[in-house]
């Protein structure tokens, strides 16, 4: 598997390709990331590019140290603990705020510091764009396991309920894995073998065909399409 | 830029170059149709009256009906699509609503649209 890169969902839109056929497409704004570690098998037991992404506000604050007699308080970033700070600047990379992993086989390729970003795309590919699906709470079977309803009229009181959930005495519980109501959504999920329908490297932009899981402003991550059995 | 700047500059690259004449609801137009038969490419004309306008940007479409042998036949253009290759007003229509759906249940002489004179076609 071979690095991805980190990006921001934007929206979505309808685009024409060459044939002139109209193609929804989510716009996805992919990089400029940073190589912020290199994990080693020698090192750390496995090998992995460490990717950054995501700018920081600037805003500081103080920090909570003796100060020094007479001198001014100490100031730091605010939106990084001191422990972030310290790993990124080994990188010399600026603050990011988002840091992801991805698996490689060889890490000779890669410097701390190096600059991914959209290039190593080719428009046409197929991707898998890995991302955290909108959060809808607690839903019933209907939208959560695709139940059917009963008749919401004719003196029914069984509109969404989700019917029997099992024999009685025998076997005397519910068996496991049994489809019931619960927590929906906000997941990481991954949408896959999505064509990328354009790159654009001067404003960092990937456009692929199709739908990807999460809200507009939700962090990706795009990475080549894993196909089975190869 | 925020999202809905980076969209817009999406879209432009997409966005026909050349104007087509301005349609209005009611009009009786003539739409040239890409089409591709095998490797040869020619262009279909499709006449009929504009029943309904929506969207905006890249998403803009008409939907033109006309009456085929008897069968009523409506079709969707988007106006950004490069299969639509021309518009050609034939006769400007009189009418008092944005979207013609009535036409859909008439037949004959009560289907037919006003025709009014003070816009100019093209």
């Amino acid at each position: 598997m071979s690095v991805g890169i980190l990006g921001k969902k934007v929206g979505m839109t309808q685009l024409f390709d060459q044939k002139g056929n109209a193609v929804p497409v989510t716009i996805i704004q992919a990089g400029p990331c940073r190589v912020t570690q290199i994990k080693t098998v020698a090192k750390e037991g496995y090998a992995a590019i460490q990717l950054g992404f995501g700018a920081v506000g600037a805003a500081t604050r103080v920090l909570k140290t003796k100060a020094v007699e007479g001198g001014e308080s100490r100031r730091a970033n605010k939106y990084l603990t001191l422990g972030q700070q310290g790993h990124l600047r080994k990188s010399g990379a600026d603050l990011l705020r988002h840091l992801r992993e991805y698996r490689v086989t060889d890490v000779s390729a890669y410097q701390l510091g190096q600059e991914i970003n959209v290039t190593q795309f080719q428009e046409g590919e197929h991707v898998d764009v890995v991302s955290t699906s909108i959060g809808r709470g607690f839903a019933g079977n209907q939208k959560r396991n695709n139940f059917g309803r009963g008749p919401m009229a004719h003196g029914s009181k069984n509109h969404r309920a989700p019917g029997s959930i099992g024999a009685g005495t025998t076997p005397g519980r519910v068996f496991p894995g049994l489809r019931m109501a619960g927590r929906l959504g906000g997941k990481r999920t991954t949408a896959k073998k999505l064509m990328l329908f354009k790159i654009d490297s001067v404003n960092h932009l990937l456009l692929v065909k199709g739908t990807v899981p999460g809200k507009s402003g939700t962090l990706v991550s795009v990475v080549p399409a894993k196909v089975v059995g190869k | 830029m925020n999202a809905t700047a980076i969209i817009q500059a999406v879209e432009a690259q997409y966005l026909r170059a050349s104007a087509l004449p301005q349609v209005y609801i009611g009009d009786t137009i003539r739409v040239g149709v890409k089409i591709i038969e095998g490797n040869k490419e020619r262009t279909q004309p499709y006449e009929g009256i504009v029943i309904s306008r929506r969207g905006s940007g890249i998403n803009q479409a008409i939907t033109v009906r006309k009456v085929f042998q008897g069968v009523g036949v409506e079709r969707v253009f988007l106006l950004h699509s490069p299969k639509l290759e021309s518009i050609k007003v034939v006769q400007r229509g009189k009418v008092r609503r944005a979207k013609l759906y009535y036409l859909r249940d008439r037949i004959g002489k009560s289907a037919r649209i006003k025709q009014r004179f003070d816009r100019p076609l093209t």
